[in-house]
């Protein structure tokens, strides 16, 4: 046991640190914009463009299992969330709700890959420029379809008694226009940083543990059986929170669509 | 005289108690769910949506706990 690696052991509480890989830019040099993670980023993108433009390249009239495949994917943004929280006005944002579901859920599966094992969105960038365009989407379609004044009425002016109101509207103003692109981006960052610093504290522990005496070694299994666990779990939160994000871009695009209250 | 001392951030205790609210909205939105599916079981579907938009919000609260305790450690 004493011939344990320590390069691993050395660093046992996680850091901030592990969420930046070195650079691996082939022209060398220390290169923060060519990571590990702008790697996972294009073959992010890359693989749902190559996957959709093969799956619909023949479209047939009976599908083959590719064409289902993408059709089946397709037909959830469209049926389960865009139909489904907008009504049947939200046909026209099913592409844009399909296209975001299946960019974080890939993303986020990287989390949990081998090899890679960190999902790009546990840097506040990614999640973050998401939120912003949807934040954009949400407010051009609301303004476009009431025109500003209407639209900043009906999203933060509530039906309420007047002596009421110079509570509620500022309330309903932080809520709409600051928390909410906000919450969207935080929600997603902070599920797959925890979920990453989760697997590491256990997967280092369990090295700290077998280095650390004779007594506390066998306790390292018991680490590493709950990271297998808890990589089970990350696959429910990494389905989970595509869903989540583009649900609530939904239900936000469908608050700023309706009419009065 | 020393008695006791404690090392490291105590963050970690903060963000313990922190997550006992969101916990306790969490189980809320899920009983509250089960309760209306045993009830009127052709609603489950119908419900689905809003039991996840409403776990999402609350859990956003206790991710917040996490981003600032990295965010305020100093």
């Amino acid at each position: 046991m004493n011939g344990q690696p320590s390069i691993l052991a050395a660093e046992f509480p996680p850091s901030i640190q592990d969420f930046f890989p070195a650079s691996i830019a082939p022209w060398g040099g220390d290169n923060p914009w060519f990571t590990k993670i702008t790697l996972m980023l294009w073959i992010a993108v890359a693989l749902i463009i190559i996957f959709f433009l093969v799956a619909y390249r023949n479209p047939q009239m009976v599908p083959t299992k590719r064409q289902w495949m993408a059709e089946s994917i397709y037909g959830f943004g469209r049926n389960a969330i865009a139909k489904e929280m907008i009504g049947s006005e939200g046909v026209r944002f099913a592409p844009y709700l399909a296209t975001l579901f299946c960019f974080i859920f890939v993303m986020n599966l990287f989390a949990i890959l081998p090899f890679f094992q960190i999902s790009p969105n546990s840097h506040f960038a990614y999640p973050a420029m998401l939120a912003v365009i949807s934040y954009v989407l949400f407010n051009y379609v609301g303004i476009k379809k009431h025109g500003l004044v209407k639209y900043l009425k009906n999203s933060m002016v509530p039906p309420a008694p007047w002596y009421i109101l110079p509570l509620l509207v500022p309330i309903e103003f932080a809520s709409t226009f600051l928390i909410r692109p906000f919450s969207l981006s935080v929600r997603l960052f902070a599920n797959m940083f925890a979920g990453h610093m989760l697997l590491l504290v256990f997967t280092l522990g369990g090295f700290a543990l077998i280095n650390a005496n004779g007594l506390l070694a066998p306790i390292s299994v018991l680490s590493w059986v709950l990271t297998v666990a808890l990589t089970f779990l990350e696959v429910l939160v990494v389905l989970l929170q595509a869903y989540v994000f583009t649900v609530l871009t939904a239900s936000y695009v469908q608050g700023a669509l309706a009419d009065e209250h | 005289m020393l008695l006791a001392e404690v090392v490291g951030s105590t963050a970690a205790i903060g963000y313990g108690l922190a997550a006992i609210g969101p916990g306790i909205g969490v189980g809320v939105i899920f009983s509250a769910y089960i309760q209306s599916t045993a009830r009127q079981p052709e609603s489950s579907r119908l419900t689905l949506p809003y039991v996840w938009i409403g776990f999402a919000v609350v859990e956003a609260l206790a991710l917040f706990g996490i981003a600032f305790g990295f965010i305020w450690q100093g």
